[in-house]
């Protein structure tokens, strides 16, 4: 069952989307995506699967406006992520693959940056990283610098630096995958409840059926070059074995 | 329970007296050892090759106590300082058009790299010959030999930044005045002041020449006064005058970056 709706409806849309890296018709030319269709609707918790290297983060640099497809549309909103960069301000938050923390900038200065960027008086600023950074268990930390983080907490602090903006659209590349089991579930539950309560738009990269099982309500899975080969929505309602269903469908089609 | 405390150990405050006077030892000794060899050859080669380091001692106290002697080395500090903040701004924002521009980088890249080849006694000449004003002249100098390198520490530096951190930073859709402030100017602050260091060093030693271009005060001019008077005491306590100001500067410069990248992870172990 794939899910249709028309380009203005969705919150992302992406159609014919291609990208190669290198000069295009060249030897070292390599077509990272290669004609994709996706459209995510509002509100829609989106779980991508596919194998390392199938283009997956490419495509979320694509969305978040990073990088211009090379050929195909790409529309969040309905507006141009790449052409129209700077309207998306506060509206869309991305948590990368990496976690991406400024050095020179404490835990809770990091996670203030982007309450920087929306003119978020000091004193509100503060007041909302460490409600985050508490959240995300790291109340003690706040004047650490990455260097004295361990990888995990370094990856809790850019998932609190994502969320504080409290933007409407969000990305995550493997937010969890640096998490132990129990620390990554907790977070799971809050994320899901989060972006359910706001209604917020997610797309949520991860290598592990379950947890896409447990986070979306939609899953892609991509085969290489970045083509979707399997799409399949659900909700609260559908019963454990359809899930299991689903489950052995999704490992037979990353096996392939 | 011992009543007794070990005899070895010793207070924390002990500790830390000793290693600030190991410290403080380690980094004299190096000027220790150069006073000592060019004290002994004092005392075997005629005075006017190798004065004693008490006569040049006394000679720069003569220097920092008379007001004219001590406004000659302001001057000259001021014009190495004037030079280095204008090569600065300018090979700082050549740097910046470079790195957004491949067009302005192939045009630019030679030409400083002409320049790098020009050596400041040509510069010396050309301005005599462009320019009238003294202080210009010598400000004309100071650039143009200190630009080239300036421009392509700036450069290397903004090469260097990381992509990821940059793309991070993009995605919060800074405005360019906020992008500099978060991720471009922290992120080269450490290769600027090192880029500082080393044109000091580097000024200090051509503004001497460049001063030859008619200045009448100043360090090189003085210099210029020792030679003629075959005064080898006075040469020396006025090389020192610019020395002392490079090592002053360069500790200073040290101190702000020991404090301002504490950021920085150190390993244990030691290259
Ligand atoms: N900047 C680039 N230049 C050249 N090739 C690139 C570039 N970025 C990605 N690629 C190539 O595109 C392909 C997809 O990369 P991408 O990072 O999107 O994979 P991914 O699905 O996120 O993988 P993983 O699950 O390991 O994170 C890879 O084969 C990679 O070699
Ligand atoms: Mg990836």
């Amino acid at each position: 069952m794939r899910d249709t709706v028309t380009p203005l409806a969705a919150a992302i849309h992406l159609e014919h989307v291609s990208k190669v890296f290198g000069k295009a018709g060249t030897d070292s030319a390599y077509r990272a995506v290669d004609g994709l269709d996706l459209d995510v609707r509002p509100g829609q918790m989106l779980a991508l699967l596919g194998k390392t290297g199938c283009g997956k983060s490419t495509i979320f640099n694509m969305i978040a406006g990073l990088t211009e497809p090379s050929s195909g549309t790409v529309r969040v909103s309905g507006r141009d992520p790449f052409r129209e960069f700077d309207s998306f301000r506060g509206k869309m938050a991305i948590v990368f693959q990496s976690d991406r923390l400024l050095p020179w900038r404490t835990a809770i200065q990091n996670v203030e940056l982007g309450l920087e960027m929306l003119e978020v008086p000091a004193a509100e600023r503060r007041e909302k990283a460490q409600l985050w950074l508490t959240k995300l268990g790291l109340g003690g930390h706040e004047n650490d610098y990455p260097h004295a983080l361990s990888g995990g907490m370094r990856q809790r602090v850019s998932i609190a630096r994502a969320f504080a903006t409290n933007a409407n659209i969000l990305l995550c590349d493997e937010p969890f995958s640096a998490l132990d089991e129990s620390t990554a579930g907790r977070l799971r539950a809050e994320f899901v409840r989060l972006v359910k309560e706001n209604g917020k738009t997610a797309v949520f990269i991860t290598h592990s059926i379950s947890e896409a099982l447990e986070i979306g309500d939609r899953i892609v899975v991509l085969k290489r070059p970045a083509k979707i080969a399997y799409d399949v929505s659900f909700d609260a309602d559908t019963g454990r074995e359809e899930r299991e269903l689903i489950r052995s469908r999704i490992g037979g089609v990353l096996a392939e | 329970m011992s009543d007794a405390a070990p005899q070895t150990v010793t207070s924390p405050r002990e500790n830390r007296l000793f290693a600030a006077a190991k410290r403080l030892g380690t980094s004299v000794l190096p000027f220790v050892v150069v006073i000592l060899v060019w004290q002994f050859a004092s005392l075997f080669f005629p005075r006017f090759l190798f004065p004693s380091l008490i006569d040049v001692f006394w000679r720069c106290i003569d220097i920092f106590s008379s007001g004219a002697m001590f406004a000659d080395v302001l001057a000259t500090i001021l014009r190495i300082l004037a030079g280095l903040a204008g090569a600065f701004v300018i090979g700082g924002g050549l740097a910046l058009l470079m790195v957004r521009s491949r067009a302005v980088d192939n045009f630019m890249s030679p030409i400083l790299t002409l320049f790098q080849g020009i050596p400041a006694l040509s510069w010396v000449v050309f301005a005599i010959i462009w320019f009238h004003g003294v202080e210009f002249r010598i400000f004309f100098i100071m650039v143009m030999t200190t630009l080239p390198a300036f421009t392509f520490q700036v450069l290397g530096a903004l090469r260097a930044m990381s992509k990821d951190l940059m793309e991070m930073v993009f995605s919060f859709r800074p405005t360019r005045a906020k992008l500099f402030r978060v991720m471009i100017a922290p992120a080269i602050l450490p290769d600027i002041l090192t880029a500082w260091k080393v044109n000091l060093g580097n000024a200090s030693r051509v503004v001497v020449v460049a001063e030859l271009v008619g200045a009448t005060g100043g360090v090189g001019y003085q210099l210029l006064q020792q030679q003629q008077l075959f005064d080898m005491a006075g040469a020396l306590a006025w090389t020192l005058q610019l020395v002392f100001f490079v090592l002053i500067v360069q500790g200073a410069l040290t101190l702000i970056e020991n404090t301002a990248f504490r950021y920085r992870a150190v390993s244990e172990r030691a290259i």
